[in-house]
């Protein structure tokens, strides 16, 4: 199997100097993704499954350990990484699905999810198409597609979000929540792309409200436990 | 920034278009300047917060060799360019400018002739560049306004009668008009109303992602900066405190003084 990150010893505190605090978030996390595989992060709220999402995607600096992805440019440790490699990466390689849409005032919905298209280099036209036919794969009706998404519902802002999100296959894909606030029919558009996807060899980990929406994708779980050490889990039969 | 981090092998290897190194600037017993370095990557937006007084603006000064600093270099990976632009003499400065280096300031009147047309303002950079010919330079500045997104039946009216967002449009065609390498914009939306403050950062980011352009935007508004700016350099008396991708400095900032600035925000 190909694999596409490598996680060991991943350990993350937030210095909080306000308070004169050190706040544990997650401590010497090991564990690695494959290509094509689906991993499941579980626990309680609060234990850390977000931010290991985000100290992933490099949102958040770790404090120790080591993060190898394995790009199609070569290996590298995104917890050493400069800048402008995990910002190459983010626009290449690694995407991440969240709850929440980041809309722009005044930038129009189809706008928003060719923005990744326009700059990976792709021309206008092209990206525009792209973007229209994920909107509808969504649900997002034709009308709202030169609509300001700032103005819409929490549902339909999320289903841009995940149209954006997804419009780019990527090496590897970061889910956070993403089934939140959908309906039904939103949500079974993203888990067949999710599914496409990850037929295509791209490599996801991500946290579900409800793990059920993508049972038929989990290869693998990883229960975080607060403030202990983990280590990966073998196979878990969901 | 974490202890793990910086020197660490790279992946990309684009060369920074705009490399400041070991800026040094005291006024009388002030300090503005203290061993301040900068990268800038080509087609990045490089935001530069802090408080008043901590360097930002001498710094993007510096950028746009309006001054001098009293230590460091400063590099623009462009062809026949010395290694430091700081040897240059001040007729060179302004040829480079004029063609190379857009600015946008926060006050119009640093940027605009109030009483002259819109468009002869922007017909302005062009002449400096070389450009003699009427039609031609009437053409060229029509289509930066438009770029700018600026009313063109209001082309030929002086600044002075505009509205402030209007003022900051005409600032923005005359920087755009000779495609600049690097985009400088010190505190553009300062002072504007919010909606219109809006609307000039929605132009903003429309040329940036249609013409890649290099920015560098100095604020002290973290808003601004949040929406526009991939990688941020927070400033504090003339130091860099932190510096990091923008999503990272706003969601785990990791100097004291940072993360005061974002909860001040919050």
């Amino acid at each position: 199997m190909t694999t596409i990150l490598d996680v060991q010893g991943l350990t993350k505190t937030f210095e909080m100097h306000h308070l004169g605090q050190s706040l544990p978030a997650f401590e010497d996390l090991s564990f690695t993704l494959h290509a094509g595989e689906f991993l499941l992060l579980s626990g309680p709220n609060g234990v850390g499954k977000s931010t290991l999402l985000r100290t992933l995607y490099r949102s958040y600096l770790p404090v120790a350990g080591h993060l190898w992805f394995h790009s199609r440019e070569g290996v590298i440790d995104m917890a050493n990484a400069a800048d402008i490699d995990v910002a190459h990466l983010r626009r290449t390689e690694i995407g991440f699905v969240t709850q929440f849409l980041n809309a722009r005032p005044r930038v129009a919905a189809e706008d928003i999810v060719a923005e990744p298209m326009r700059l990976a280099g792709y021309g206008r036209d092209e990206a525009l198409e792209q973007a229209r036919h994920w909107l509808a794969a969504f649900g997002v009706k034709p009308d709202l597609w030169r609509a300001y998404p700032t103005t819409f519902s929490g549902g339909e802002q999320q289903k841009v979000n995940l149209a954006r999100a997804l419009i780019l296959p990527q090496r590897m894909l970061l889910l956070d929540e993403p089934t939140a606030s959908l309906d039904k029919g939103a949500r079974a558009a993203l888990v067949a792309r999710l599914a496409e996807l990850k037929a295509q060899g791209v490599a996801m980990i991500g946290v579900f409200h409800h793990p059920g929406d993508v049972a038929a994708l989990i290869d693998r779980e990883i229960p975080l436990k607060p403030k202990t050490p983990i280590e990966e889990t073998a196979d878990v039969a969901l | 920034m974490s202890a793990l981090m910086k020197e660490a092998p790279r992946l990309v290897r684009t060369q920074p278009l705009m490399e400041l190194s070991g800026l040094s600037k005291t006024y009388g017993n002030v300090r503005a300047l203290d061993d301040v370095s900068a990268r800038v990557y080509p087609g990045e937006v490089l935001g530069i917060v802090g408080e008043s007084g901590s360097g930002k603006s001498t710094l993007l000064r510096m950028m746009n060799l309006e001054e001098s600093p009293d230590a460091g270099r400063y590099r623009l990976d462009l062809p026949e360019l010395p290694e430091d632009l700081f040897t240059l003499d001040r007729f060179e400065r302004r040829m480079l400018r004029a063609r190379r280096i857009g600015i946008v300031y926060q006050n119009p009147h640093l940027g605009l002739l109030m009483k002259h047309s819109s468009s002869g303002n922007v017909a302005e950079r062009l002449l400096v560049a070389g450009e003699r010919r009427f039609a031609v330079l009437r053409e060229k500045a029509q289509v930066a306004l438009e770029a700018s997104e600026f009313p063109i039946p209001r082309m030929d009216a002086p600044p002075i009668e505009l509205s402030g967002g209007m003022q900051q449009r005409v600032q923005l065609a005359k920087a755009i008009a000779l495609e600049p390498a690097v985009l400088l914009l010190d505190e553009p939306t300062t002072g504007l109303d919010v909606s219109v403050q809006a609307l000039v950062l929605d132009t903003l980011k429309r040329l940036q992602q249609e013409r890649r352009i290099t920015m560098v935007l100095v604020s002290h508004d973290l808003g601004v900066i949040r929406t526009m700016a991939d990688r941020v350099m927070v400033m504090r008396h003339g130091r860099v405190v932190e510096e990091g991708l923008a999503d990272q400095v706003f969601q785990d900032p990791q100097h004291a003084y940072t993360q005061q600035l974002v909860h001040a925000k919050l």
